[in-house]
């Protein structure tokens, strides 16, 4: 779909809120909380597809919001929305697609954040406020940056901003969760890595932990990926990852998501070790090193042969 | 789309319902081979296909009026077959929308849809309606907003919840439904309520299709079809009703076989709906005597080749075995054996 920049706002020195509205006539399809939409960015070499999570609230469809942090090393997609982008000018945007969805069972959502980790939870809030849902958030920042979350959190005792490690007691906090709690996490990989682990050694159950990765997508060393049916080379460059080297070598590979989130784009290995970023493969399957999610994954080895 | 609605029909008593040449010209027939096995046959929902039947997101036919007052009757009888789980609420909405906004744009002369902000006006000029309601507000419609929109579409609607990696059936309305009941499958996952086909499971084909359909993207819905065969054209053949039903099935006999035997078709359609996350089921059923279907000659020849060859777990699961030979035998005079087109679309312009 084509939306148009309807308006940029600076968040802060590395953060800006973009509103996308429709081209036509015809508006934006509704959303649900946590999804996220693809921007097509134009660079001048290549088209960047970043995926990026809907901030505006759930069933709106006169504008998209979506909140980017310019990424230091940036591939080039924040680094264009944040230096080139203006108001008027136009997009084209995939149709929303959520696959960090919140769990309607659950008695009471606990939310936990890191940095620019907050924006699917932006959307949650505008959905759990209006169900009258009990939940928690719990926003982690550096210092510099505490005006700005604070000023996207909602004025209320059940959302609360840390900027010092010592403030938030992740062991007490996931300890003293009541049974029907779900917990969602989105933030840095180090973030997700840290509150996933304690929840799984305090005994939370795999099926209450929701997790929503950021940044996954950023480059790595470079590397060679060979596709055994073809015959096919290509050189994986340090600032693009395996999928996008594929596309642009003119490979139609699969894919839907770009996070790792839906396993379309999960492709057989046949010789070397991949360097898995993504949640959907199992455990086994990962340990196995027999598949890869080219969206997010990249290689251990110099070089990795592929079953396609 | 110019449709001429018919004004009473009856879909149970004495079965007043005919199909018109144009009906039959259209009925989507379901085999595109001249054998039959289970797949994940899967495609994208997009308008066009080999009939008419395809040119709608949600396709209406001259039994608009009659399906809607069966459905009507049934649910007098057993409200059991319209239930939505309570978190399904945002979901019951999305059905709202995407029904009203899609009859509307199919058939601007049949239903009109006008919007200020989230006050809404729908006109249904076959069943003389005409309602205000604010979208999001269920006390300003006479019924639950996934009941009141499903009491006008023709076609079965059942609501998967999708979480923990599965989908689940949290919701439906189901009076038109082969021998299956929402009252006994509502929550079920997945595999549940597939429980009862027989050779799928092991082909993996509910696997596939699970993991297909978890990431079914939204403005992208698909589409299959299957069918079965019902004794005389009734909507509501439930497991809840079969004392009125079962019986009919000792009635067949050579004679009667092309009058009373029906080909029942489900063009079943999956929808990602936007605000909930989950995915509309629609089961729209079509329902054409033997007698009727003949009267396209690729339809007679491919139906007595399947039904002929037809895999015996299948032809079980489908409630066949007791009269399967009379319609094999009603149907052989019609295949000269010739070889047919493949693909479903009926090869010739009129009857």
């Amino acid at each position: 779909m084509k939306a148009r920049i309807a308006d940029i706002q600076s968040l802060g020195p590395a953060i800006k809120r973009l509103v996308l509205a429709p081209s036509g006539a015809e508006l934006f399809p509704a959303a649900s909380a946590g999804a996220n939409i693809l921007l097509e960015i134009p660079g001048p070499e290549r088209v960047w597809k970043n995926a990026y999570s809907l901030v505006s609230a759930p069933g709106e469809r006169n504008r998209y919001e979506i909140i980017v942090r310019r990424v230091r090393q940036s591939r080039g997609g924040s680094a264009w929305l944040h230096d080139h982008a203006v108001i008027g000018q136009e997009l084209e945007i995939g149709v929303p697609a959520n696959f960090f969805p919140i769990a309607k069972a659950a008695k009471k959502h606990l939310l936990l954040s890191a940095g620019i980790g907050i924006t699917p939870f932006l959307s949650y809030l505008a959905a759990l406020q209006a169900a009258k849902a009990a939940f928690e958030l719990h926003h982690c920042c550096r210092g510099e940056e505490a005006g700005l979350f604070r000023d996207l959190l909602p004025q209320s005792a059940q959302a609360v901003l840390h900027t010092s490690r010592n403030t938030l007691d992740l062991v007490k906090l996931l300890s003293v969760q009541k049974l029907h709690t779900h917990l969602y996490v989105c933030g840095p990989e180090a973030f997700m890595d840290l509150v996933v682990a304690t929840a799984l050694r305090l005994g939370w159950p795999r099926a209450k932990i929701h997790e929503e990765s950021f940044g996954g997508a950023t480059g790595g060393a470079p590397f060679i990926v060979k596709l055994a049916r073809s015959g096919i080379a290509v050189q994986v460059r340090a600032d693009e990852t395996l999928l996008e080297a594929l596309q642009n070598a003119g490979v139609d590979a699969p894919c839907l998501c770009r996070g790792g989130a839906c396993g379309v784009c999960e492709l057989p290995v046949l010789e070397g070790v991949p360097e898995h970023h993504d949640h959907f493969l199992s455990e086994q399957k990962r340990a196995g090193n027999t598949s890869i999610m080219t969206c997010v994954s990249r290689a251990k080895t110099p070089e990795l042969v592929l079953d396609f | 789309m110019h449709i001429r609605l018919k004004p009473s029909e009856t879909f149970r008593g004495e079965f007043l319902v005919r199909n018109s040449d144009e009906a039959i010209l259209r009925f989507p027939f379901p085999f595109p081979e001249d054998a039959y096995m289970y797949g994940v046959n899967i495609e994208p929902h997009r308008r066009g296909g080999p009939s008419a039947a395809y040119d709608a997101v949600f396709d209406l036919d001259e039994h608009y009026i009659g399906e809607c007052e069966d459905r009507a009757l049934t649910l007098i009888d057993d409200p059991a077959r319209c239930q939505v789980l309570p978190h399904m609420l945002a979901a019951e909405w999305d059905v709202v929308e995407l029904l009203m906004e899609s009859l509307a744009t199919d058939y601007p002369e049949l239903f009109q849809l006008s919007k200020n902000g989230d006050d809404w006006r729908w006109v249904n000029q076959p069943l003389g309606i005409d309602q205000c309601f604010t979208f999001g507000n269920p006390e300003t419609l006479p019924y639950p907003p996934f009941e009141y929109i499903t009491r006008q579409v023709q076609g079965d609607f059942t609501i998967q919840d999708q979480r923990d990696g599965n989908l689940f059936m949290d919701g439906g309305m189901v009076t038109s439904q082969a021998d299956w009941s929402l009252n006994f499958d509502l929550g079920m996952s997945f595999h549940e309520w597939h429980g009862p086909v027989p050779l799928a499971h092991e082909l993996g084909v509910f696997d596939r299709a699970l993991q297909y359909l978890l990431r079914l993207q939204l403005g992208k819905p698909v589409r299959r079809l299957n069918w079965t065969l019902t004794v005389n054209p009734r909507l509501d053949t439930s497991p809840e009703n079969y004392p009125l039903w079962g019986p009919d099935k000792a009635t067949i006999t050579p004679e009667n076989v092309g009058e009373k035997m029906c080909l029942r078709v489900e063009l079943q359609t999956l929808t990602r709906l936007p605000r909930s996350n989950a995915i509309l089921f629609g089961i729209r059923g079509y329902l054409i005597r033997l007698n009727e279907l003949v009267r396209v000659k690729k339809f007679a020849k491919r139906m007595h080749r399947v039904l002929r060859d037809l895999h015996p777990e299948i032809a079980e699961y489908k409630g066949m075995p007791r009269y399967r030979q009379i319609i094999v035998d009603y149907l052989a005079p019609f295949d000269d054996g010739a070889v047919l087109s493949s693909g479903t679309a009926p090869d010739q312009a009129s009857l």
